[in-house]
């Protein structure tokens, strides 16, 4: 009969992959959780696995005694029911048992818990801001911070272009930190709620506007680590990573010095009068990182969620509602506040961009010092 | 179907055609309503759910763009759990509950038709948003703000849709718990009462205690974005996490509303099919009685990601773990029960037994979600989903496919083809598990849940998921086909119907008489 | 078209719920549509239609009723079935309360600093928590109330106001149970009138606290509950009013008996429920 044949099949289908499971610890096939670089990444590892097994064996004994009654006790072996319902001893036992199993299990998960839970004593705090979709750092104790933005180019995610190595999960300018360093992140979020994640460090944290959530990470081993955003926060929710690079600590040394050269070297002449055409360049590069999510490279907007800016009253009308919105952003909506993301300058340029790009040719400019008036 | 046929003759005064369906108050009736509603349901959430794993098949974007895919999944999730799960169970009570209690009728039979014709203009109201510029929601089912009150025009429509989920729901729930408690055979006492109308009863109360909660936490939704107020925003003192309190303290109680009547259905089916009575039913009262009461005490377990304060992650985490004690419970009975039985396995009792098996996997996962500092590494990844479905699909879903066999021939009077659906449950019985149990790996490697586009390394985890849903969408066409067949004809079943059954629905003619009991039976 | 069986009597269709259920959808759907700009007629119509039901609707059931259709257990379906409902309600509030509480104990305290999560005065350095809220962590964007309504004041009158309505209401019922009629009606009546005028003096309080204190549904999160919770209470107690108007109404023409009246029994259970909901409010929202 097709039961009989299938039976087994199923069950060694099922075994099969439980096995698989189980083995690939070893094996390089990412079916199971990395033991990650911390302690704290190998400690959830280990309780990962134990509760694993437990629900195996587990499993085990009740489909094994399962599978026994399906196959001996069937009415077409001759089985003959018997009339047995009840059993105090039996359920007492099924019940005393598996607490027991369960604060076995309690232990080390609550000790763990608390453990990842001690953000005492860090040596560098780092501020985490997940923004529609990109995440910023600030080096709060050095004095500086940029964003980190997703750079697998729209060719590959389109299709057109071979998928490199690292698709989807590489990044302009990774999270750097020290090895053997006990680091704390401050997370939080500027529109929506993001998820800052590590499977490596065994870190997943929501970043929630208005609040700020701690944790912490001791990495071991230098090295870059990946992950993504993880919680829903809307469309390009899966273009959002997070990609760690570990640094030795005088790497690290170095690597901050660079930043706060740059930082410092960034800082530019307010009362500078840009031409026209120095403006268009600048603005088509700041529009394609932080407006070309929404509102589309081409400016055609996606109709219904994300306004059109070609040809659009705000972008063509008078300047100052154009600066305004784009300064401001519009409360409950996904437009945010860019006064706060951008400076004076790069807002000139991508408002002089949107003003005369894709056939709005209004022609006119506005010049970084109006914005600071503006602001 | 079949009750057209049982066209008493005092009941001349019945409108026929589509107004007997619109006025009918007749709990076979809409009883069938509703389980036609959900079958549709289904197939419209299925349909949404064979987008979303085309997309997935391959890395990259294919066929739809981020937005839609997102409009997909919260689509998805809202039309199979309030269209086609929950009205699926409402169906089976009101065709069943009165008939096992020995009563003519639900006991509100007016307020049954509302809150079944409720539930197409609530879900008309929710499908329509596909349409409206903007599209359909696109903020995950669980509505989180401030993400889902960034939704355009579809969202007071989302809102008020739920409201009437909502309303549906509890009058139903109201109704089934009125009958329970007053339209009893005499000699029905409660420790007499099937399985399936114990786990209704207590699904009943989560219904009424937790779908009022939803609609005040949507409420707060729609006048944070419409009437400044400040629930959710942490400029103004509110809190977008307070949101998600609220919502799962709705939210868990409904995943046990949506798995405690199929542990009733499984309790009827087990024992018929073993021809030896359930093991341990009292026992099995006490374990959904203890089960219902933890899920209400659990609900931080969804939100372990979102810095609660170390006490409160430590008290789910405990909390959660325990309710595994009152569902092992059952699930030793449901073994128990079969052990030394006569067993035979026609087509619900395949079901039955798969759910077994399959609802165990899916509650072991959720009991490594359980463990607060490994759901750090779980969260929001495919081993959720993979959780979720092996308790939904092959928990949920399984067992009211296979109630629908065992109950069928009782409901036409006709038997369903047995070979056919035989076929039909190994098709899906395999194709389900290739289509879910790779997530579990995809979660463990890292895939977030949620994404149109992943990293390379989960392509061939994801094809494979991607196939077993084809395979698992396409055999469930052949589900509607059995039923409709059966509907048509087919062998006449006897009134018992299955050698095993037993209780007072399996007494009545197949196909019943309009009215089930126009006289109480007396239950010794 | 009526038929008992067993003596239980189960209606043989009605067309009331389609009508409720195109009523709810008109409403809805055109208080959606207008949500996003269109007019507000589809919404009313909608509600012209819902109330049209429900005097269909009830209608046909007091008929049945003082046609003597409904037995005993009938009566009892009904008790339960409205006792439920009740239950529902309370759990709707019980999602408010939340808000309230979550609001008082954790998010507003988080903000200003201290707790668990205190971290987050990080963001709002001026921020101090406090409640009464009449500061929010982000000023600009909300309606900054200069005071809050006095709970010794119009609220305390209130409460006294619906737990007198209780009693009369009580002794209503007592009328009724002993088929004293006079007493019936001027109870009822009156508890009509301390309806009317809990209501009436609510609707001044929110003028007051609109226009003198700059107390709005937008003034951050104390304004957010303060006004949904009452609010929704205030709703409450006008549709508790008007059920004891149709009460009253029906006792005027005779309706009832001293066995048989549910219907007033409905209305005076939700008529209490309304009164402990006001209780908690007063003591949670005004007093403390
Ligand atoms: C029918 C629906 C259903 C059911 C029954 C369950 C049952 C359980 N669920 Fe599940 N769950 C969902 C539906 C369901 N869940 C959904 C929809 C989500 C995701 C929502 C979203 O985010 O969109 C979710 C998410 C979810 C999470 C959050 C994950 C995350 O987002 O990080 C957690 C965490 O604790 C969890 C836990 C559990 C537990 C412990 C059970 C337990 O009830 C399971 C108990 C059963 C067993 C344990 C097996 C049988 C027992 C034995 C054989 C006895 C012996 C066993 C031991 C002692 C180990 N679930
Ligand atoms: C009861 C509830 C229920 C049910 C039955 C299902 C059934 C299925 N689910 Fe669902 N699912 C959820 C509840 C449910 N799901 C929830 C709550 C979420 C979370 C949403 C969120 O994140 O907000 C989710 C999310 C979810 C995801 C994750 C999306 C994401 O995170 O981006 C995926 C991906 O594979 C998925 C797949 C499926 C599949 C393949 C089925 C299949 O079982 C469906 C099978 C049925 C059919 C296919 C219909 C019948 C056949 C036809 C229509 C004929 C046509 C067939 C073909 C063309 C092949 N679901
Ligand atoms: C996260 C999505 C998102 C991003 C990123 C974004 N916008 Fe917008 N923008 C919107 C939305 C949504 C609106 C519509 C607001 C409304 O409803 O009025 C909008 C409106 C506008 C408008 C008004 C258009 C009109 O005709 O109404 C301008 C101008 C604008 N954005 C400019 C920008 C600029 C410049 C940037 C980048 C520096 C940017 N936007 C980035 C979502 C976004
Ligand atoms: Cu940011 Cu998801
Ligand atoms: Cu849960």
């Amino acid at each position: 009969m097709l039961v009989r044949k299938l039976i087994p099949w199923l069950s060694r289908l099922l075994g099969g992959s439980l096995l698989l499971a189980a083995n690939s610890a070893y094996a390089e096939y990412g079916l199971n959780l990395p033991q990650g670089v911390t302690e704290i990444s190998r400690e959830v590892y280990d309780l990962h696995m134990l509760i694993f097994w437990i629900c195996v064996v587990i499993g085990a004994v009740v489909f094994g005694v399962m599978l026994y009654s399906i196959f001996h006790h069937r009415k077409s072996k001759g089985a003959k029911a018997a009339q047995f319902h009840e059993s105090t001893t039996v359920e007492i036992i099924w019940t005393v048992v598996p607490i027991l199993i369960l604060v076995a299990m309690a232990i080390p998960a609550t000790k763990t818990l608390l453990k990842m839970e001690d953000v005492a004593n860090a040596d560098i705090t780092i501020k985490i801001t997940g923004y529609q979709w990109k995440w910023r750092y600030d080096y709060l104790d050095q004095n500086f911070g940029f964003y980190s933005v997703l750079s697998t180019p729209r060719e590959q995610i389109e299709n057109t272009a071979d998928k490199s190595e690292h698709y989807l999960r590489e990044v302009d300018r990774p999270l750097v930190v020290p090895v053997g360093t006990k680091v704390r992140f401050l997370i939080t979020s500027n529109d929506v709620i993001h998820a800052w994640g590590v499977p490596d460090l065994a870190i997943k944290k929501d970043a929630i506007p208005g609040f700020i959530n701690e944790v912490w990470t001791l990495i071991e081993t230098p090295g870059t680590y990946r992950g993504q955003c993880v919680e829903l926060c809307g469309k390009d929710h899966g273009y959002m990573p997070v990609v760690v690079e570990a640094k030795s600590i005088e790497d690290y040394q170095l690597w901050v010095g660079e930043q706060q050269a740059l930082a410092l070297a960034s800082t530019e002449d307010p009362d500078k009068v840009w031409t026209a055409d120095e403006l268009m360049a600048k603005g088509e590069q700041v529009y394609a990182t932080n407006c070309a999510a929404c509102h589309m490279a081409g400016g055609e907007g996606v109709p219904g969620a994300f306004p059109a800016l070609k040809g659009s009253k705000i972008a063509t009308g008078p300047i100052a509602d154009h600066s305004n919105i784009v300064l401001h952003g519009k409360a409950g909506t996904a437009m945010a506040a860019f006064a706060a993301q951008l400076s004076d300058s790069e807002l000139a340029a991508v408002i002089t961009y949107e003003r005369n790009a894709w056939g709005n040719n209004t022609g006119d400019s506005i010049q970084p010092s109006q914005v600071k008036a503006a602001r | 179907m079949s009750t057209a046929t049982t066209h008493d003759a005092h009941h001349e005064h019945q409108p026929s055609g589509i107004m007997r369906w619109l006025t009918t108050t007749n709990h076979k009736d809409i009883g069938t309503l509703y389980l036609l509603f959900s079958l549709l349901m289904f197939f419209i959430g299925g349909a949404m759910a064979m987008i979303i794993r085309a997309e997935l098949f391959q890395p990259g974007l294919q066929m739809v763009n981020p937005d839609f895919f997102n409009q997909m999944t919260t689509m998805h999730a809202l039309v199979m759990i309030f269209g086609a799960v929950m009205p699926a169970f409402v169906g089976l009570a009101n065709w069943l509950v009165p008939m096992m209690i020995g009563a003519p009728d639900m006991a509100l039979p007016r307020m049954n038709n509302w809150s079944f014709w409720i539930l197409p203009f609530a879900f008309l109201m929710l499908l329509a948003t596909l349409f409206m510029p903007g599209g359909a929601p696109a903020g995950g089912w669980t509505l989180y703000p401030p993400l889902s009150l960034q939704t355009g025009m579809a969202f007071p429509f989302l809102i008020f849709a739920i409201h009437m989920m909502g309303m549906s729901s509890i009058m139903g729930a109201i109704n089934v718990v009125v009958t329970i408690f007053n339209m009893r055979a005499p000699g029905m006492t409660f420790m007499k009462m099937p399985l399936f109308v114990w786990t209704w009863l207590i699904t009943a109360y989560l219904l009424i205690a937790t779908m009022p909660v939803l609609a005040g936490s949507v409420t707060m939704l729609l006048t944070d974005k419409f009437f400044n107020t400040s629930f959710f925003n942490a400029a103004g003192g509110g809190d977008p996490v307070m949101f998600q309190h609220i919502f799962w303290f709705f939210g868990h109680p409904e995943v046990y509303i949506l798995i405690l009547p199929a542990f009733g259905i499984v309790s009827q089916i087990i024992p018929t099919f073993a021809r030896k009575p359930l093991f341990g039913y009292s026992s099995m009262v006490y374990a959904t009685a203890s089960i219902a009461f933890l899920s209400f005490i659990v609900w931080g377990h969804h939100m372990f990601t979102v810095g609660m304060p170390i006490k409160g992650e430590l008290f789910y985490m405990y909390a959660t773990m325990l309710i595994a004690v009152p569902t092992g419970v059952k699930v030793f009975n449901w073994v128990s029960t079969m052990w030394k039985g006569s067993m035979t396995f026609e087509t619900p009792m395949l079901f039955a037994v798969a759910f077994v098996f399959l609802f165990t996997i899916g509650g072991f996962s959720g009991l490594m979600l359980a463990i607060t500092p490994v759901d750090f590494q779980y969260q929001e990844t495919y081993f959720v989903v993979a959780h979720f479905h092996y308790v939904l699909v092959t928990g949920a879903i399984f067992a009211i496919m296979a109630a629908v066999y065992y109950w069928i021939p009782k409901w036409t009077g006709n038997m369903y083809d047995e070979k056919l659906g035989k076929l039909h449950f190994w098709i899906s019985c395999i194709s389900v598990n290739v289509l879910f149990f790779p997530q579990h790996f995809l979660g463990l490697a890292g895939m977030p849940r949620r994404i149109p586009d992943y990293a390379v390394q989960f392509t061939e985890f994801n094809m494979i998921s991607s196939i077993g849903g084809f395979v698992f969408g396409l055999s469930q066409l052949m589900f509607a086909y059995i039923v409709f067949k059966t509907i048509r004809g087919g062998a006449k079943a006897t009134d018992q119907v299955w050698e095993g059954a037993h209780g007072l629905e399996w007494t009545l003619p197949s196909p019943p008489p309009y009215h089930s009991f126009t006289t109480a039976p007396e239950v010794k | 078209m009526t038929q008992a069986h067993g003596g239980y009597y189960v209606p043989h269709g009605s067309h009331w719920p389609i009508v409720g259920s195109v009523g709810l959808f008109t409403m809805l759907g055109g208080f959606a549509a207008f949500l996003n700009g269109a007019s507000t007629i589809p919404m009313f119509i909608g509600l012209a239609i819902i109330i049209y039901m429900l005097f269909g609707w009830f209608g046909t059931v007091i008929n049945e009723s003082e046609n003597g259709m409904y037995n005993d257990q009938v009566d009892k379906s009904f008790r339960w079935g409205m006792s439920w409902f009740i239950f529902s309600e309370v759990m709707f509030f019980a999602a408010f309360f939340g808000a309230l509480y979550y609001a008082r104990e954790f998010s507003v305290p988080w903000l200003g600093g201290e707790g668990a999560k205190g971290n987050a005065n990080i963001l709002w350095d001026n921020f101090s928590a406090t409640w009464p809220l009449l500061q929010m962590p982000d000023m600009a964007k909300f309606d900054v109330p200069t005071a809050i309504i006095d709970a010794w004041q119009i609220p305390a009158l209130n409460t006294l106001i619906l737990l007198t309505s209780g009693v009369t209401v009580t002794w209503a019922h007592w009328g009724l149970k002993k088929n004293n009629r006079k007493q019936l009606i001027s109870g009822l009546f009156v508890t009509v009138l301390l309806g009317v005028t809990f209501v009436g003096f609510q609707a001044y309080e929110y003028i007051h606290a609109y226009n003198d204190l700059n107390l709005k549904l937008s003034s951050g999160i104390y304004g957010s509950t303060f006004f949904m919770l009452t609010g929704f209470h205030g709703l409450h107690v006008t549709i508790g009013a008007i059920m004891l108007a149709v009460m009253l109404a029906r006792s005027i023409k005779g309706h009832f008996t001293p066995e048989h009246h549910f219907a007033f029994e409905a209305a005076s259970w939700y008529w209490h429920f309304v009164d402990v909901v006001w209780l908690g409010l007063f003591i949670f929202v005004y007093w403390l």
